[in-house]
């Protein structure tokens, strides 16, 4: 039983599984919804999608496989011109205002939807003419024509004109990370070294026992600190450049290891590591964070995590003076050394895909520097970077 | 066994709908939307409407799923067992019940709201997997197993700070409440200020879909905001007129502070109504 369905929910890639397929039947056959395709939308949504960014995917999906079967429900096709007038003008820029005085003017162009909306009965997608959704008419939703009107994307649910699911009113919130920030939180987990440090708040109740009975019974209570993540990170992360690519991917990344690690401090640099580094984007010139200062403050049980695709001149890494930015005394190179002799555990986390690697000169260079460290920002590769710095 | 909305709560169709579903067919209901949009009043108002106890358990970083269940109490044991007290023999005496126990044993159905699961530990939810799912669990303490004779009504909120496992979402059902409209905002604004003069509610809530519009706010104002705000004009007897103006955007609302609730947005407000009034 509508087994079609839970396929094109499939193709378009949202994660259902067989039994949340089998409770919605259980729903179905348990009376739940009176027999109307609004509130079966509205069920069926509930028990399949769990994920509000799945929304819009699921809008999609429903609207296809049913595409034609709201009208045997009853429902036609009523579209109030004031409302639509409305909505074209919210919608419409000045320049798309004077291109339909271009066009003979906000009447003509009206009066021609008019006509078409008596002419046309039936939902509508694609072509050229006719009112629907992501087609070239003037009519229509999610169309490329600068002229076009937009029919069925009210603010407010209009329940008459167009159904819930063609409103999509989720678009916004739909976005296809492959990496999501739970699968890296849970791959940085590897990293978890628990330790007790700090206040004692816990009771002990092993050593609370044992010395409970060495006192001949009378009790002797014992507090321990708390079990928590004693791991300490390092992270260096590349900023601008051939990096603008990656940003959305270091971001995930970054915000995923700042609530997992207690102890996070976080850097930018520009392609390689040189004299300096810097915390806030901004005032990157302003206020510099030296390499040096680094290495004095911060103890060598600190883990070194750097974040960035290793692209650029091998100039950049090997030659003082190659920096792009000012004129660096000592070589990146010297500089990665340094700090990978003081921190023996390091990473290098690279966010182009491994494939390519061999082809970028830069990318083998630091990749023998960080003797072979460096791992791609993919779950699996970030499980093995892990793996690498717990070793 | 039907829930449609109360007295004191809006509720539009498709979450009376999501509410009845998840009654009629004994699953968890995970609730997400923005914050304020009332998602833990939700199970309040149901457990009204239905006139079942409700049951909360708030969730901190620090709970843990077995607090939920139950305690084993091992302090008060031994200092029982040091003052001689008969109660020490019996290790049923020292487990302390969590929500979740009283929840299954409860002689009649009950509401049991898990509000903002999303601030616990990553591994909590999977850690409740086959309580909310079989409904049961085992009690190692006492070796017995706890078995929910009716099944509650359950409810489970989430602010999206982090996402939950697959594993366990498959288990409940989900909505998402979706902000307000006008006209839902009406009835709402109506449910709590009964009687409050149309031409203030109108002036007041087209200011306040005005700000939420702002471009770039951090936080943008909620329903228990708004609430919130029309409750302090009331007390201070602001005329509808101050909130009209001939450019609506060129005045900066009496009381925002209400509304905006953090320095940046304010700062952001501010300089977006001076922009419109230099171009004015």
């Amino acid at each position: 039983m509508l087994s079609g369905f839970f396929v094109k929910l499939k193709d378009h890639k949202i994660p259902v599984s067989i039994k949340e397929w089998l409770t919605l039947l259980e729903a179905m056959q348990k009376d739940v919804i009176s027999p109307s395709i609004d509130e079966f939308y509205t069920l069926s949504r509930m028990i399949l999608v769990k994920d509000e960014q799945n929304f819009d995917k699921f809008d999609r999906a429903f609207g296809e496989y049913f595409k034609g079967i709201e009208s045997v429900a009853g429902v036609e096709l009523d579209v109030p011109l004031e409302w639509l007038l409305k909505q074209a003008e919210l919608n419409l820029s000045p320049e798309e205002k004077a291109m339909i005085e271009a066009m003979g003017g906000w009447e003509k162009l009206m009066e021609t939807l008019k006509k078409r909306l008596e002419e046309q009965k039936a939902r509508h997608q694609g072509g050229n003419k006719w009112i629907g959704t992501a087609g070239t008419s003037p009519f229509g939703a999610y169309g490329y024509n600068p002229e076009g009107v937009r029919i069925g994307q009210d603010g407010s649910r209009s329940r008459s004109a167009v159904k819930v699911w063609d409103a999509r009113e989720y678009r916004n919130l739909d976005d296809s990370v492959e990496l999501g920030t739970r699968n890296i939180k849970v791959a940085l987990r590897r990293l978890r070294k628990f330790a007790r440090e700090g206040a004692p708040e816990e009771l002990d109740l092993d050593t609370t026992i044992d010395k409970t009975a060495r006192n001949a019974g009378v009790l002797d209570l014992s507090m321990r600190p708390e079990r928590h993540n004693a791991v300490k990170v390092l992270m260096f992360l590349d900023i601008g450049g051939s990096m603008d690519d990656h940003v959305k991917l270091a971001e995930e990344l970054f915000s995923a290891a700042k609530t997992e690690f207690k102890h996070l401090e976080h850097f930018y640099f520009h392609n390689c590591l040189y004299d300096h580094v810097w915390k806030d984007n901004r005032r990157r010139h302003s206020e510099r964070t030296w390499t040096f200062d680094i290495m004095h403050k911060y103890g060598h049980d600190y883990k070194l995590v750097f974040v960035g695709d290793a692209t650029m001149s091998p100039y950049e890494i090997l030659q003082p003076g190659g920096s792009i930015e000012y004129s660096n005394a000592e070589a990146g190179a010297v500089w990665l050394k340094r700090m990978l002799e003081l921190y023996p555990r390091a990473v290098w986390l690279n966010p182009e895909p491994e494939e390519i690697w061999p082809y970028r000169q830069s990318i083998g260079i630091l990749r023998e520097i960080m003797g072979g460290r460096m791992y791609p920002t993919t779950i699996q590769g970030l499980e093995r970077a892990m793996r690498a710095l717990v070793k | 066994m039907r829930f449609k909305g109360s007295e004191a709560y809006v509720s539009t169709d498709d979450l009376t709908l999501a509410v009845n579903a998840a009654i009629t067919l004994e699953r968890p209901l995970l609730v997400k939307g923005e914050p304020g949009t009332g998602k833990t009043m939700l199970a309040v108002e149901v457990a009204k409407a239905l006139g079942f106890p409700l049951l909360e358990w708030h969730i901190k970083s620090t709970t843990k799923a077995q607090q939920g269940l139950y305690e084993y109490d091992a302090v008060s044991r031994l200092r029982d067992s040091q003052l001689g007290d008969p109660r020490v023999h019996e290790i049923r005496n020292y487990i302390v019940k969590g929500m979740l126990w009283q929840a299954f044993t409860s002689e009649t159905p009950v509401v049991l709201l898990i509000d903002e699961i999303d601030k616990a530990d990553i591994e909590f939810p999977n850690d409740l997997l086959r309580e909310l799912d079989r409904m049961e669990f085992f009690v190692y303490e006492t070796k017995e197993l706890v078995k929910a004779t009716q099944r509650p009504i359950v409810f489970i909120t989430s602010n999206n700070e982090k996402e939950l496992p697959d594993a366990f979402l498959r288990r409940c059902f989900f909505h998402y409440i979706r902000f307000p409209d006008k006209e839902t905002m009406e009835k709402i604004v109506d449910v709590h200020f009964p009687g409050l003069k149309k031409s203030l509610l109108r002036e007041a809530l087209e200011v306040f879909f005005e700000v939420r519009e702002a471009p770039g706010l951090k936080k943008k104002p909620s329903t228990s905001e708004l609430l919130d705000w029309l409750k302090l004009l009331l007390a201070e007897d602001i005329p509808p007129d101050a909130l009209r103006a001939k450019d609506r955007k060129t005045i900066i609302p009496p009381l925002h502070g209400a509304l905006l609730k953090n320095e940046q947005d304010v700062h952001l407000f501010e300089r977006l109504i001076f922009m419109s009034r230099q171009r004015s």
